[in-house]
């Protein structure tokens, strides 16, 4: 099943990620997205996450359509113009990939090569557009296709965003991605289910498939940098006790996976799992949860 | 205005070494008013290349403004048998001495950074990025496309944490101030939008008005 029949279906979607690394090196990455091959519904890989150089997102989606993995090729605006952006999309389509992540991109500035000129030419709602004119069979400019493809358009939402107005410009920013033609989001992760609740109350009526974000906490020290560094994400004090008092941590960050996914099969309508390098410990959270 | 900054002492030594004297030019407006060009700097600047090289000879003077024709032909009286001229004005202005003096060679002695203005004494903040296609009254007086780091022109990205942008904790998420503004003024609706895409001068930028190319051209000022 594809992640468009899934989210059609209305079952509970599964998607996670994988992360292509500095060099050529994609066996390791490979063995991870095998490992959960049966288990998801698709596997986005992400475009130079971060603003670190790495491997591109389109050929390791190509590689996962190879393998009989429905792909999701993150597209991020930071590092090419419109022209790149959209002969890209065309190429993807060529590659066998359906379903695209318009997302803006971090700024050069937080990556390996921070003095790199950032394009941002277009942005997560302008690639949308974009997106779905391709779609149509014309460019952005309307010039006509000679063959078109017909993506799945997905993009992202920071549910956790730190104060009022950061939160009102995420939701009103969701419903232009939706207008744009966003048919589901996927959230920043989420640790605090009470909050996420109310973010889902907040979107009633949207029309687009909202998947909840799960990061696997894998020490205290990741908790404390996400907390720190990272946008959005905010892990309670008692998750991170927990974690710290565990003598099995994995354990420890399974159980607090099954117990987060189980809380947003009743919100929302399916979960992004980011392992970060812990894909293997995917098949087992879902065993517990019965996904 | 625009707002420059002095080169550090370490690189305009080099710039004049080739050179036994040189007119050292001062503009009075915006490097003037930024403290960084006008003078006062100039005089500031002479000493500290006199105290770097003795042997150097420096002409000091200022003109209003080294970004018009008038002005600079006031400059001419002062060049004499100096080889070269180190021009404390912006890039603009060391270009337009540069293009009236075109024998001699014409050294920036400041680093040109942006249109804006002076936030609190001793700290310029950027405000206009002469787009060309000014949206300052849809979004509160806030510029996104300066003022936001990556230019955005459809809303916030995920990025900013308790209000400040993803690049730096010192700069205000400019979405977060456009958001603030439009609130205050009643006009959150400007917020909601069909997808935009910024369209990008072509440089060189060149403004042709017909209504005022009839009779005698005018220049600089």
């Amino acid at each position: 099943m594809s992640l468009r029949e899934a989210l059609e279906s209305g079952k509970f979607v599964v998607t996670a990620e994988v992360a292509p690394g500095k060099g050529t090196d994609v066996e390791h990455l490979l063995e991870d997205a095998a490992v959960i091959k049966d288990r998801v519904d698709a596997v986005n890989v992400t475009d130079l996450q971060s603003s670190v150089m790495r491997l591109g997102s389109m050929a390791f989606s190509h590689f996962l359509t190879e393998m009989g993995i429905d792909p999701v090729y993150q597209v991020t605006c930071r590092d090419r113009n419109c022209l790149a952006l959209q002969s890209d999309l065309l190429s993807a389509w060529a590659l066998g990939i359906k379903n695209v992540l318009a997302l803006t991109g971090d700024h050069p500035v937080l990556g390996d090569h921070p003095k790199a000129r950032p394009v941002f030419e277009l942005d997560s709602v302008s690639l949308l557009d974009v997106i779905g004119k391709l779609n149509s069979g014309v460019d952005m400019v309307g010039n006509e296709l000679k063959g078109s493809p017909d993506f799945l358009a997905g993009a992202v939402v920071n549910p956790g965003a730190d104060n009022e107005a950061a939160l009102d410009l995420q939701i009103m920013k969701m419903e232009t991605k939706i207008e744009a033609g966003a048919k589901f989001f996927q959230t920043q992760g989420v640790y605090d289910l009470d909050a996420f609740e109310k973010f889902m109350k907040r979107i009633e009526g949207f029309d687009a498939k909202i998947l909840g974000g799960i990061i696997l906490l894998k020490s205290v020290g990741m908790a404390r940098f996400m907390n720190k560094n990272v946008s959005g994400v905010f892990v309670p004090e008692p998750l991170i006790q927990e974690i710290k008092a565990a003598e099995d941590k994995a354990q420890a960050s399974r159980e607090i996976a099954v117990r987060l996914i189980k809380g947003m099969k009743d919100l929302c309508h399916g979960v992004h799992i980011m392992a970060l390098g812990w894909e293997s410990k995917i098949p087992a959270i879902l065993d517990e949860v019965g996904l | 205005m625009i707002i420059a900054e002095q080169k550090k002492l370490t690189e305009i030594p080099g710039m004049v070494a080739p050179y036994r004297k040189i007119l050292l030019a001062g503009c009075g407006t915006c490097v003037a008013f930024c403290s960084a060009g006008g003078p006062k700097e100039v005089d500031k600047l002479a000493d500290a290349l006199l105290s770097e090289n003795k042997d150097i000879i420096i002409e000091k003077t200022t003109t209003p403004r080294q970004c018009a024709e008038k002005f600079i032909d006031r400059l001419e009286s002062k060049i004499g048998d100096c080889e070269a001229i180190l021009s404390t004005a912006c890039g603009n202005g060391v270009q337009a001495v540069a293009s009236r003096f075109r024998d001699k060679p014409v050294l920036p002695a400041l680093n040109t950074q942006f249109i804006g203005v002076e936030k609190e004494p001793g700290i310029w903040t950027e405000n206009c990025m002469a787009c060309g296609d000014c949206i300052l009254w849809r979004t509160g007086g806030v510029c996104p496309v300066t003022r936001c780091a990556k230019s955005l022109v459809n809303g916030a990205c995920g990025g900013a944490s308790e209000g400040n942008c993803e690049v730096s904790k010192d700069r205000l998420c400019a979405w977060q101030e456009i958001y603030h503004a439009l609130k205050r003024l009643n006009q959150l609706h400007y917020l909601k939008q069909e997808p935009q895409v910024k369209e990008w001068p072509i440089h060189p930028g060149k403004v042709v008005r017909e209504d005022l190319r009839e009779g005698e051209a005018t220049t600089g000022d």
